[in-house]
């Protein structure tokens, strides 16, 4: 399997994804430690990969989705949004209402 | 490795002339800055594209040279 089809699998059998820096309980990067943190508050079950541990993917990712940076985020497929828009949209309920729009149970709406 | 931020400013208007670009140096070390750009270019762009379009004038730098750059975009009428 090429490494785009890894990609592809990992965000069509999951409904979200993140590609991070670490794990979601041991964040290895700051910008993607915020993302997990977003999530967790959200109470949405997410995929954590870590592209630590893989190269080809660290590099694959980048590709992929056509950004220059890690973490990415992933819904139903789509590419959502670096730390910046997540941090955006969660702090303007917009995250929350585009899981919710997808169908993903939200545990709680997004503060100021 | 570091960036100056008139280097970032200068990549981001030559690849979006009628940018408004405001740069900070977030922790004084020429490496972690955030970024406020409006550019009419953004008009009817998602985020996402708006965001690869400072990138990609940003020439291959993100992630490379230049570690972090927090990132606001819009167009000039929102």
């Amino acid at each position: 399997m090429s490494i785009n089809d890894t990609i592809k699998s990992d965000i069509t059998e999951n409904d979200v994804v993140l590609f991070m820096k670490g794990t979601p309980q041991f964040p290895m990067c700051g910008f993607s430690g915020q993302v997990v943190q977003i999530l967790d508050y959200l109470g949405v079950p997410y995929k954590g990969v870590n592209v630590l541990e893989n190269d080809e993917i660290r590099q694959g990712i980048k590709e992929f989705s056509n950004w220059p940076t890690i973490p990415q985020l992933y819904v139903k497929g789509e590419f959502v949004g670096g730390c910046d828009i997540v941090r955006e949209m969660f702090q303007s309920g917009e995250l929350a209402s585009h899981l919710t729009e997808q169908g993903l149970a939200v545990k709680q709406a997004a503060k100021a | 490795m570091a960036m100056q931020a008139r280097d970032i400013e200068k990549l981001i208007v030559e690849a979006l002339p009628d940018a408004k670009v405001e740069i900070r140096d977030l922790a004084g070390d020429g490496d972690h800055y955030a970024a406020t750009v409006v550019s009419s270019a953004f008009k009817g762009k998602t985020r996402v594209q708006q965001h690869q379009m400072v990138y990609a004038a940003l020439k291959g730098n993100m992630g490379g040279v230049l570690h972090a750059l927090a990132l606001t975009t819009s167009s000039p009428e929102n």
